[in-house]
């Protein structure tokens, strides 16, 4: 797989480091008074998608950004690649 | 017909003519008392111990392609029961006396050869804590051999012993782990339960479950609605997607583990090989091509191939291990969709919809545990009980902080 990096070009997938579903970017609020059951649905279920995914990408051997890349899990087609930190400002969940 | 060498022969003489197809193709009822979602290795298994261990024969097995076509036959053949904890070990030990006894039981020739494994040591606090495995799995009446530097070499002369990064210091030998003919086994349990009146229904995909006042009543098909007092799911690799239906959100990523299968040689690799210092393992199959195997690719897919850079990693693991294989040429490769759970231990276990049981997140480990999956998966959904030995394997242990941590390193879903 390349992945297209917003910064760097065209790079090959086996620099990057796999974390997961982009949802892990909106951490729970550990004050919430469910913030138990919010915590173990955010660090232990997943909604495992079959087709357009949301993926965080580490560019570990590169420039070490974090990207989200939306990626077709039946495919591997890769169909948009931002970095992480302007997905985070846009949503409103930047830490 | 029951197969024997005496049938065989008959059939020769007689121009074999008179061969019976192994299972029927029924259409599918309107009722059945159980319904198994998943014609692999492990529905077709628990349909097999459904019938014949608890007498219940009213069953269907729905499978949306064809039985066997799924991980039962995209896996490396390994059959072993060499766990450390509590929670597991006892579960693939009733799994590996199945297997010893699985041929005369389901009269099938499914070429169970008890071959042994061998997981290479490289270091001191390796060979310590191989020890400890090796103790714990003769607690669970399992049968392990500790061997020093010499008993490898004995048993494979051909190891890169020089490796001056990852010497090899010694390994865990099992006996009586293996390898199993991988399709025969579905093919076994699918004509042991056919003929025990179970029907096997081929391209029936479930679009999703028949749902009253928290019941499972049934299932929706392709093929039109089927009711069931039971509803139980076996289908590891897609288990999200199914689940999805019933309103379910698991703990579970899928993704794909690549197989490789080098032209035929002639025999050199006595069992089962696994490197320690990396991920490789490697055996010889019958017709003589070294099937071999390493980790997943690492991201989330449904897609049954892999990438390239994880090939390389794989063979990369094999040179070091032994480089002899360099002079083999790949013949194929494939890839198999895993469950993977966030402690890469599996799930057998009632869900919160009454009616609706689940089996799944075998990582890349359900082959070997096929038997013993079919036996406690059969027998919870006949008793409403978990098996002694698969009480651990719960959707809710991440809630009660009771994971089955094999690997030691937390909740990751990128585990074995």
């Amino acid at each position: 797989m390349i992945i297209n990096h917003p910064l760097l070009g065209p790079r090959d997938a086996s620099e990057f480091v796999y974390l997961g579903d982009a949802a892990l970017m909106k951490r729970p609020d550990w004050q919430a008074d469910d913030a138990a059951q919010q915590f173990y649905e955010y660090l232990y279920l997943r909604d495992n998608i079959a087709g357009q995914h949301r993926e965080l990408w580490y560019h570990e051997q590169g420039d070490r950004s974090w990207l989200v890349v939306t990626r077709n899990t039946e495919t591997h087609e890769i169909t948009a690649v931002e970095l992480a930190r302007d997905v985070a400002t846009r949503e409103g969940h930047a830490v | 017909m029951r197969y024997s060498a005496f049938t065989v022969i008959k059939q020769a003489l007689t121009g074999h003519k008179d061969w019976k197809p192994a299972w029927r193709d029924p259409e599918p009822r309107s009722e059945y008392d159980v319904i198994i979602i998943g014609g692999g290795g492990h529905g077709l298994a628990t349909a097999y111990y459904l019938a014949k261990e608890h007498g219940i024969t009213n069953v269907a097995v729905l499978e949306k392609g064809w039985i066997g076509g799924g991980n039962v036959g995209r896996n490396t053949t390994i059959i072993r029961s060499n766990y450390l904890l509590p929670g597991n070990e006892p579960f693939y030990e009733l799994s590996m006396k199945l297997w010893e006894n699985l041929e005369q039981d389901f009269n099938y020739n499914a070429m169970v050869s008890q071959r042994g494994i061998l997981n290479l040591s490289h270091s001191d606090p390796q060979q310590d804590a191989y020890a400890r495995r090796g103790n714990a799995m003769q607690l669970a009446g399992a049968d392990s051999v500790l061997l020093d530097k010499a008993g490898v070499e004995k048993l494979c002369p051909f190891l890169d012993f020089d490796n001056a990064r990852f010497p090899i210091k010694g390994g865990l030998w099992q006996p009586r782990a293996g390898t199993v003919r991988h399709d025969a086994v579905a093919w076994g349990y699918a004509r042991g339960a056919d003929t025990r009146g179970v029907d096997i229904i081929q391209n029936c995909e479930v679009t999703g479950f028949l749902m009253e006042n928290g019941q499972c009543l049934g299932v929706e098909t392709s093929r039109g609605t089927i009711k069931a007092k039971k509803v139980a799911v076996a289908v590891a690799g897609s288990s999200s997607r199914v689940m999805a239906k019933a309103g379910m959100r698991l703990p579970i990523e899928s993704h794909v583990l690549q197989a490789f299968v080098s032209e035929g040689l002639k025999p050199i690799i006595p069992g089962v090989v696994t490197f320690g210092a990396g991920h490789f393992y490697v055996s010889q199959s019958d017709k003589g091509g070294l099937v071999f195997g390493g980790d997943i690719d690492g991201y989330n897919t449904y897609a049954q191939r892999g990438n390239l850079p994880t090939v390389e990693d794989v063979c990369e693991g094999g040179m070091a291990l032994m480089p002899m294989i360099g002079r083999a040429r790949l013949l194929r490769m494939w890839g198999g969709v895993m469950d993977m759970s966030m402690d890469g231990s599996p799930y057998i276990d009632k869900t919160h919809v009454e009616g609706l049981y689940f089996n799944g997140g075998w990582c890349y480990g359900g082959f070997k545990a096929t038997p013993a999956s079919g036996w406690c998966y059969a027998h919870l959904v006949a008793t409403g009980q978990p098996h002694p030995v698969a009480t651990e394997y719960r959707l809710d242990r991440f809630v009660s902080g009771k994971m089955i941590d094999e690997k030691g390193v937390g909740a990751q879903p990128n585990l074995h």
